[in-house]
């Protein structure tokens, strides 16, 4: 789970980082309120969405007037943001973070991370902050700092100070650097995060150091023993269908392509989604409706699919382990029954019970188009979509 | 022979009185494998499905014998349950919980990494569908009657896609040595490799299987291992090649990733390494039997 800015800096600065003077605002007039109370001459009008790179964006604005902060504010509230890390959809601005301008005079990078390869807590670092941090990973690896920590001890006085002078920090500023990036390893650890990156951390003209931007994101599976933080979810940078989902405890993820999927976990959904593609196709979405398939589930998934109005067939593929395709067809039934259904349907079981389950489909009297193997399903479902598209070409 | 289980390993059940954990070990039992009790702290001395339920895993060890354990313990206890059963002298684990914390994890493999190596639990899981050696004994929750005994070694992280891997052989009437999940989770106690190096050294395994997806580096440092160190011909399928790339903030994520994390790179790199590649998910089972024929 991801958050705000405002919000990663607000819980920073409780572990001892520190940050510009700033205040949220949710309209031009709030905006330029939080301005007045910061006070001095410079501000920075700063779009809050779930996404990097909001300045290539125009998400991020500077500001010397009142009057430009309002038109700023004006500017970026309700307007959607595209970056490389939103995808084509973009993300919708509701919210800005008013911040005093900060005098910069050199730019770092610098997160925590949990690795999946090294099973640790890494530390990375880059003298080189700001916006092209993913090019120098590439361009020039040995640019970049890694420092890795050892889970039972945690991150020693030695590891912040190695890094601090990795950035090339004045010694003046080292003791202050280790005290910010021991408070980022706690809060990491503290709050169940695994990603916290301040790019850029700033040397001000003062010569001090401040976390200019803050990212945080969460492990999902530790909310539970984190409810002050998992009351931080904001649902509108979040695909709509797939909150929903989330709601419902379905996994689904939205696609641009035409055929609806219902699949038993998430290594078969793809491997489905593989298949469609290899037959001609293009998945609409990716749904794992889990181990219980029960017929409440299989509803509320079906209603999920067909939400999508470009829907033009739909597949289930459900390989029954603990659950028995009999009962799974029952599910299957009652919802095309229930739902208006418009698109065809072609219905894939395997597992246990598969018989019976198959004879329920057959004798429903329903417009179900069955296959046996998981080829076959998705070549049904690829010449039912075939022919959907050709009838409304006719039409 | 098989790999981590048979039909004389003893075996316990970790949340052994809890709704899920009872339904499996009966289902576990009822497919013949070799179930001696379970663990529920505060239940010690009751019986549950005619079997003794302990206080603790040592005592299961002491008591009755065991050596492999599975874990159905909620996700919030379940990185303890893993700790408590390394200590206490269990040789293999399964951990089928999903949604444990990932940094619980990371605080369970550290732990691990403290025995010597021959005194160290095999963990496999979390967030799987367990172990199977066919028509001996089921250490998970698969439906075992789609599982034949043979030579086919299979290792996959995804529990639906490894069933659909062995329906499909057994329609073309191939068997399985031993097949295990090693689960979804970004950190999980065994990859591909190290279960590789296992079949390498089991004479029953003739050509091993890998089901892959999208993500991580494990599929093909599983490939690297089997070109420099394996003589037993290796199959993969990596599925996810219409997945849409992750959405993720910040650059964190990019950096720390090495490259080759999309099926269509993995697929390529693999097929260097000399990995038969299956083209499609519906060709594992055919493309298992060409290889198998080959060796013939």
């Amino acid at each position: 789970m991801d958050i705000h800015e405002y919000q990663a800096k607000e819980l920073l600065s409780g572990y001892g980082v520190k940050i510009a003077d700033g205040g949220l605002a949710y309209s031009p007039e709030d905006a330029v309120q939080r301005a007045r109370e910061i006070g001095g001459n410079v501000w920075v009008v700063k779009a809050q969405i779930h996404s990097g790179a909001r300045g290539k964006a125009g998400g991020i604005k500077v500001c010397k007037t009142h009057d430009e902060v309002a038109a700023a504010a004006e500017a970026l509230l309700g307007k959607k943001l595209v970056t490389h890390q939103t995808g084509a959809a973009g993300k919708v601005c509701n919210r800005l973070y008013i911040e005093a301008g900060t005098d910069i005079a050199k730019e770092l990078y610098f997160c925590l991370l949990v690795d999946r390869i090294s099973e640790r807590i890494v530390m990375v670092g880059s003298q080189e902050g700001g916006m092209e941090i993913e090019e120098l990973a590439v361009s020039n690896p040995d640019a970049i700092k890694k420092i890795y920590i050892e889970p039972a001890v945690g991150l020693q006085d030695f590891q912040a100070r190695e890094m601090a002078f990795t950035l090339g920090l004045d010694a003046s500023l080292i003791n202050h650097a280790v005290k910010t990036i021991k408070g980022c390893y706690r809060a990491l650890r503290d709050l169940d995060a695994n990603m916290l990156e301040i790019n850029p951390l700033v040397i001000t003209g003062n010569n001090e150091l401040i976390a200019l931007d803050a990212k945080m994101g969460f492990d999902e599976n530790a909310l539970f023993r984190r409810q002050k933080i998992a009351e931080l979810r904001d649902k509108t940078q979040e695909d709509p269908r797939e909150t929903a989902a989330a709601d419902r405890g379905l996994s689904y993820v939205g696609l641009d392509g035409d055929i609806g999927c219902m699949i038993n976990g998430a290594g078969l959904a793809m491997a489905t989604m593989d298949m469609i593609k290899l037959a001609g196709g293009e998945p609409a979405n990716f749904l794992d409706v889990g181990g219980g398939a029960s017929a409440e589930r299989t509803e509320k998934a079906f209603r999920l699919v067909l939400a999508d109005a470009n829907v033009k067939a739909m597949l289930v593929n459900i390989f029954a382990g603990i659950n028995r395709c009999d009962w799974i067809a029952e599910g299957v039934v009652q919802a095309v029954r229930k739902i208006d259904m418009k698109v065809p349907l072609i219905v894939r079981l395997s597992g246990t019970n598969v018989e019976e389950g198959r004879k329920i489909i057959e004798e429903s009297g329903l417009p179900i188009i069955t296959a046996e193997t998981l080829a076959e399903a998705a070549e049904k479902a690829v010449a039912a979509r075939n022919q959907v598209v050709a009838n409304q070409a006719g039409a | 022979m098989a790999i981590f289980i048979n039909e004389t390993t003893k075996i316990i059940v970790q949340g052994f009185t809890g709704k899920i954990g009872s339904f499996h070990a009966q289902d576990m039992i009822n497919y013949g494998s070799n179930v001696v009790g379970g663990v529920t702290p505060g239940k010690g001395g009751q019986k549950h499905l005619d079997r003794p339920v302990f206080n603790t895993v040592k005592e299961a060890v002491e008591q009755a014998g065991a050596e492999a354990s599975i874990i159905f313990v909620p996700p919030a206890f379940a990185a303890d349950s893993i700790m408590e059963a390394a200590d206490a002298g269990i040789k293999y684990c399964v951990a089928i919980t999903d949604g444990i914390p990932t940094q619980d994890m990371m605080t369970v493999k550290n732990f691990l990494r403290r025995f010597p190596i021959e005194n160290r639990m095999v963990l496999t899981g979390p967030n799987c569908a367990g172990t199977i050696s066919p028509e001996r004994s089921m250490l998970g929750i698969m439906p075992g009657h789609i599982y034949m005994r043979g030579n086919v070694g299979v290792v996959g992280r995804s529990g639906t896609l490894g069933y659909e891997a062995a329906d499909q052989m057994k329609r073309l009437g191939i068997g399985i040595s031993t097949s295990v999940g090693i689960g979804g989770d970004p950190i999980n106690g065994s990859s591909h490799r190290d279960i590789f190096e296992q079949f390498e050294q089991d004479d029953e395994t003739k050509v091993i299987l890998m089901i892959g997806e999208i993500g991580g580096p494990q599929e093909v440092d599983a490939g690297i291992f089997a070109k420099e160190y394996m003589k037993k011909p290796v199959i993969a399928y990596i599925a996810g090649l219409t997945a849409p790339e992750g959405r993720r903030m910040g650059h964190a994520g990019a950096i720390i990733s090495s490259a080759g994390e999309s099926a269509a790179e993995k697929v390529a790199m693999l097929k260097d390494l000399g990995v038969t590649i299956c083209p499609t998910p519906a060709a594992m089972g055919e493309t298992v039997a060409k290889v198998l024929a080959r060796l013939k």
